[in-house]
């Protein structure tokens, strides 16, 4: 399995973010996007989910299933956390899993939110948890249905030390799964092997 | 569980806690029938006649209520980032939202809708016959107004807008389930004709509107 994009071009509002991008990620390893704000680390990803058209250039999941698109391919996880406050933390998991043709079950949802170390919140309501655990929750989704490929935008954010390394471990081990990470950030992820891609370098932060 | 059983679930759970859906669309419905009398005075024989369009006005404006955030919610805390991409098609999703959403707010009306035509004087035996003809009815409206949701998901205010741009098109809706409804209670035009009419537009909303609407989801998000 292999991410690969070429020549790719994107313009937002009439300004063109990048142009001629290529890039390429084996399976197991991690491409870490990076860039000043507004150099469209964002675009690149919500380009590569197809929410957002590229001018020019292409990508594809080779070796992935020629039926699906990269994005259907992947976990997309945004700024936002995709939490619905009015639900409890499991059931908000239990509905990704369910819908996204995950493991639905209680002991596969809590199983999932003790890797991000918060087992013990299954049952508040998400409107109830703290900026940092809304993030955990958004990221323990991750885990309870499978898909070859993570886009994550800013994934730790709001995060402490602690649930940073964790975070870290959990993609680790994804990555040894043979998974493909792509995560545009400002902070360093503590990932071994992962290789950087730098976008709006031309331009300078101009 | 199955991803469309999935999203069902949550849609009726949601609707169930946050509110804005069943008790506060029957306790507006309640509102609008209840302050008819004050505007039309106590004419018991006109409040009758008019019994069936009241009704329907009432419903058709609680069936609005809420269905502007049919889909912004979801658009605005990047759930609908992660649908798109799901399993379910977005046609399916929109149509189970819809669903979910009858279930939810329009259902109550229909129930309770005897209770109210009583309260404008109206005969007791045709009401039955009312009610079916909003439960024939309201399943378009809910669609329709989809429609109007996904084109104005991402509008901060898009309420009042969604209201303008689907209320035309509820005009045929109307006019056949105000028909039935009249015919139902005393009159000589037929029953039948109408109610049938407005089975077939329902059926038309349910098979044609959650492609206009997913379409709309995927050409606006941009």
């Amino acid at each position: 399995m292999r991410l690969r994009a070429w020549d790719l071009a994107m313009e937002r509002g009439g300004r063109r973010l990048f142009s001629g991008l290529a890039f390429e990620a084996e399976a197991g390893s991690a491409l870490i996007v990076t860039g000043p704000n507004g150099a469209g680390k964002s675009s690149l990803l919500r380009g590569l989910c197809g929410f957002l058209p590229f001018a020019s250039g292409g990508f594809a999941l080779e070796g992935g299933d020629g039926e699906r698109t990269v994005g259907e391919e992947a976990h997309y996880l945004g700024h936002a956390d995709a939490l619905k406050g009015a639900l409890t933390a499991g059931e908000n998991l239990a509905f990704w899993a369910g819908a996204l043709g995950g493991e639905s079950r209680r002991e596969a949802c809590r199983a999932a939110l003790a890797r991000v170390g918060l087992a013990h919140v299954i049952d508040f309501p998400a409107r109830a948890l703290s900026a940092g655990q809304k993030r955990r929750t958004a990221l323990a989704r991750l885990l309870v249905a499978h898909r070859p490929l993570w886009l994550l935008d800013e994934p730790t954010t709001a995060l402490d030390a602690a649930a940073q390394s964790a975070f870290a471990g959990i993609m680790q081990a994804f990555l040894d799964d043979g998974g493909v990470v792509l995560a545009a950030t400002h902070a360093p992820l503590g990932l071994a092997r992962a290789k950087t891609l730098r976008l709006g370098a031309a331009e300078g932060g101009a | 569980m199955t991803p469309a059983l999935a999203l069902f679930a949550r849609e009726w759970r949601i609707a169930r806690r946050i509110g804005g859906g069943a008790s506060v669309g029957a306790v507006f419905f309640l509102i609008l029938v209840a302050i008819m009398p004050f505007a039309i005075g106590p004419d018991l024989n006109m409040l009758a006649r008019l019994g069936p369009a009241i009704l329907w006005i009432a419903a058709l404006l609680s069936t609005l209520l809420g269905l502007d955030r049919l889909f912004q919610a979801d658009h605005d805390d990047g759930s609908l980032d992660v649908m798109i991409n799901g399993p379910l098609p977005l046609e399916l999703v929109t149509l189970i939202k819809c669903a979910a959403h009858w279930t939810t707010s329009a259902l109550p009306l229909i129930v309770v809708s005897p209770v109210f035509g009583l309260m404008l004087g109206m005969a007791p035996e045709p009401l039955a016959l009312v009610a079916a003809t909003l439960a024939a009815g309201t399943p378009a409206l809910t669609l329709i107004g989809a429609i109007g949701a996904a084109l104005t998901v991402s509008l901060r205010r898009g309420g009042l807008l969604m209201a303008v741009l689907v209320l035309p098109l509820t005009i045929p809706v109307l006019i056949f389930g105000v028909a039935a409804a009249s015919a139902a209670s005393g009159g000589t035009a037929p029953f039948l004709t109408p109610f049938l009419m407005l089975c077939a537009i329902s059926l038309f909303a349910v098979a044609a509107a959650p492609f206009a609407a997913a379409a709309a989801l995927r050409h606006v998000r941009e």
